[in-house]
């Protein structure tokens, strides 16, 4: 990949990653919109995912009884198993005219002011993107953290109890003990948002654009590669889409290398002293 | 003694009211992910039921504006991929997981390992990319044989792991049964070993292949699309994703109507795949017990 | 701390022997169950206020789950019993189990310490859960509890470093420290040394003698010499039923039932 993508690296060098002008016409690329793009709808997917997401893992191995759950979380994981492309499907005919009409008026009425809400409300935007990043991440995020919850011994929620610990109070002590693995479930989330392309590439409105709007139109890095690939038509062009994906590979190899170090860390973390 | 005295206080109420907001929170929010799934199902069913009829399975895709017509190649051309697809990845995927967690208990086993985890996070998009220069770039077109290529190495972590943490589940005695016997190792691992675990491994390669039919991102520049009847697997060929996504994204109000309905074929694909399996996997188990 | 209980004579089936003790708990008919198998057997007792109750018998004979029945940690692990188990005056399934447990502290068979926490904040864990922030006041608490628990000299340098950086024997003082900060009158201990090596459990044994001054002390152990060296009292499980309860010392030479003395004679279990 990096061979295939010497002539955009010689002809832009570091500007490549800096510059915020994308036009194919005149041959200029400049991939910062999309990394501004894919940073800023991933972790506005987090930032809905992740409560929800270690609400659910607290429910499954907190609280549900076993009959409930291991249906829930199949249907958790099967969240995890529909194709992106019909997220972003229904991102296109449910969400998007959902947040055009309803979502979008209403929080322009209720924050008239806000840098984050204004511009003409499409539905197709960042925040689309957003909402339908945090349902993809959130079966990823809740089934490994419950996986690390359920790994913390159960020693520790007796001794919290026994201290005369609500159920609440047992569960923070179960979180703290399992933080690093929890914090490695939500890099993986990350990284599954950082990657993924078809659900946001139909719902995002691709324009390499920066701006402070949720409301407004973005590209991401994935969807760059999906619309333009097969349209590329010099070699120039297609040597900057290739070396875009070798920038999301560089990410997402960092992101996922330090969360499966994490995850890997927590059972081997906090060993009580041999006896 | 003062903790004695107070111990019902307005903290331990306050304690018994956090604990009860935020137990509920995480029961709440157990229901809000469920939301999403029930919406999907709910829209691709009674959207996509509409256009479910022979046509759809039988019939070429039409021009803009010709009503009928169908997406026959188009679901010939996934199970085309998926099987490209899994002629590569299960073969290696099973053999690598094997190797892993009979072999491999040093550090290129390791290393290995590490590298599989790795390569299940990377964007299918950018394994796209590589399957793109590594195939597309010297066979100088797009095609079908790319597109399993991309779908095989996105199918190969799956696998891996799951073979692995399958065979590291069949009892130690059962190896040691067969090396006592006198057979070499090679031999113990595929007779024994593989044949206990291979309902398990089974589940992985299910997943491989189920994952693999949904994806769209890594065919979009390897098998193209082609809206005519191919089989020919040097050239482009269609796929229900691929429609989907073109299909959904167009501003034409009868494709978007198809696309419902590949959607709803191509989940009871992914679930006819995972029955078959079910039921191959059933009777390998009774013949072999 | 109340001093005077009202001792509950009436309709209750005396064991035998301590008449003349006021008593803390009385249990009444006790049946645990798991699910639909029972492992407690209509098991009434007497438990004396101040005094240590060792509680014997071979494994699976239910001993650890009587104890648990007491702070209601059996439900925590969805068992369900039936019978009463009066504490003081009021039934425990009618004392809400958060404030049970802070009167009913337990000490469990391996160290539980809290790694996330420092030694400092593992002794206080009972007491921030309450909302009780004064760090002076803490302070006091910190070293006042772990001198109860004969602890204090071996970490008073490390009290911010983390509880999982104690020895076995150590994390197990500091469980016991943690359980009396909170100031409990009666203290459950489910084979507390049985984890640990020789001098641990000795001074882990000190520590009981020291401590049946101020507590109630309830104390299931798998080692008969232990049961004779720290327990006032003895109570002998088999197969889920109380078969023998008296005098330790009695017990010891003269048992009065016939499992009783095979088993403390080795013929079984």
């Amino acid at each position: 990949m990096y061979s295939s993508s010497i002539l955009s690296i010689k002809k832009f060098g570091w500007g490549f990653l800096t510059s915020s002008t994308w036009d194919p016409f005149s041959e200029v690329f400049g991939a910062l919109p999309m990394i501004y793009g894919t940073l800023v709808s991933s972790l506005l997917g987090l930032i809905i995912a992740i409560p929800l997401g270690l609400g659910v893992a607290v429910f499954l191995s907190e609280l549900a009884p076993s009959w409930l759950e291991k249906p829930l979380s199949f249907l958790t994981e099967l969240l995890a198993g529909i194709p992106s492309v019909i997220y972003g499907l229904w991102g296109i005919f449910v969400l998007v005219p959902w947040l055009r009409d309803s979502v979008e008026p209403f929080l322009q009425n209720e924050f008239p002011n806000s840098p984050f809400f204004q511009g003409a409300p499409y539905g197709f935007g960042m925040l689309a993107a957003a909402i339908i990043l945090s349902i993809m991440v959130l079966p990823i995020i809740s089934s490994i953290s419950r996986d690390v919850l359920k790994s913390v011994p159960n020693s520790q929620r007796e001794a919290a109890y026994a201290l005369g610990a609500t159920k609440w109070e047992v569960t923070k002590i179960v979180l703290s003990y399992a933080k690093s693995g929890l914090l490695g479930a939500i890099i993986l989330g990350l990284g599954r948002a950082i990657g993924e392309t078809m659900a946001v590439t139909m719902v995002i409105g691709n324009r390499p654009q920066i701006s402070t709007s949720l409301l407004a139109p973005g590209y991401t890095m994935a969807s760059v590669l999906a619309n333009e690939f097969t349209e590329a038509t010099s070699d120039l062009y297609l040597n900057s889409l290739i070396e875009l994906a070798l920038v999301l590979f560089v990410i997402t190899i960092i992101i996922n290398i330090f969360a499966r170090l994490l995850v890997w860390s927590t059972e081997r973390k906090w060993k009580l002293s041999p006896m | 003694m003062e903790i004695k005295s107070n111990v019902k206080n307005i903290t331990f109420y306050r304690r018994k009211t956090t604990n009860i907001v935020m137990l509920s929170f995480s029961f709440l929010a157990a229901l809000i992910t469920l939301l999403p799934l029930i919406f999907i199902f709910y829209y691709t069913i009674s959207k996509g039921i509409a256009n479910l009829n022979v046509n759809f399975f039988t019939k070429l895709p039409t021009p803009v504006g010709e009503s009928g017509g169908g997406m026959v190649n188009a679901i010939i051309g996934t199970l085309i991929l998926i099987a490209i697809g899994g002629g590569i990845g299960i073969p290696v995927g099973i053999f690598t997981g094997t190797y892993l967690s009979e072999f491999g208990h040093n550090k290129f086993g390791f290393v290995v390992r590490f590298l599989t985890d790795v390569l299940s996070g990377i964007p299918s998009i950018v394994v796209g990319v590589v399957a793109y220069t590594l195939v597309v770039v010297p066979m100088k077109h797009f095609s079908a044989a790319a597109g399993g290529v991309a779908l095989a190495i996105l199918m190969i972590p799956t696998i891996t792991r799951t073979t692995e943490e399958m065979i590291k589940l069949v009892p130690q005695s059962y190896r040691e049964a067969g090396l006592a016997l006198g057979i070499p190792k090679w031999k113990t691992t595929l007779l024994i070993v593989l044949k206990t675990a291979w309902k398990g491994i089974a589940t992985g390669v299910l997943l491989g292949l189920s994952r693999a039919a949904g994806e769209t991102a890594p065919l979009l520049f390897t098998a193209l699309d082609n809206r005519f009847w191919s089989t020919n697997i040097f050239q482009p060929i269609a796929s229900l994703t691929v429609y989907i996504y073109q299909y959904a994204s167009a501003p034409y109000k009868d494709w978007n109507d198809q696309a419902w309905t590949a959607a709803l074929v191509l989940i009871l694909l992914i679930s006819l795949l995972s029955l078959i399996f079910r039921i191959i996997t059933r009777s390998k188990y009774k013949t072999t017990n | 701390m109340e001093i005077t209980e009202k001792i509950k004579t009436e309709n209750v089936p005396k064991t035998n022997a301590m008449n003349q003790d006021p008593i803390k708990i009385s249990v009444q008919n006790l049946s645990a169950y798991f699910g639909k198998i029972q492992v407690l057997k209509n098991v009434s007792i007497d438990i004396p206020e101040k005094k240590v109750i060792a509680i014997i018998g071979p494994s699976g004979c239910g001993k650890s789950t009587f104890l648990r029945s007491i702070n209601r940690m059996h439900e925590v692990a969805r068992g369900t019993i039936t019978g009463k188990i009066i504490f003081d005056d009021e039934d425990v399934m009618k004392i809400d189990p958060v404030y049970l447990r802070r009167k009913i502290g337990m000490v469990f068979q391996k160290p539980n310490p809290f790694p996330t926490m420092s030694v400092f904040n593992n002794v206080v864990a009972g007491l921030k859960l309450n909302g009780f922030r004064n760090r002076k006041a803490l302070k006091e608490i910190v070293e006042k509890t772990l001198k109860q628990a004969a602890l204090w000299d071996e970490v008073k340098d490390m009290l911010n470093k983390s509880g999982a950086n104690l020895s076995g024997g150590q994390q197990q003082r500091l469980c016991i420290a943690r359980t009396i900060a909170i100031n409990p009158e009666v203290i459950l201990m489910d084979e507390p040394a049985s984890a640990l090596d020789p001098i641990s459990t000795a001074k882990i044994e000190e520590l009981i003698f020291e401590l049946k001054k101020d507590y109630t002390i309830i104390i299931v152990t798998h080692n008969m010499q232990q049961a004779a060296r720290v327990s006032d009292y003895t109570a002998f499980f088999y197969m889920g039923e109380l078969i023998e309860f008296s005098d330790t010392k009695k017990m010891f030479t003269a048992p009065a039932k016939k499992q009783t003395e095979d088993y403390i004679t080795g013929r079984f279990g």
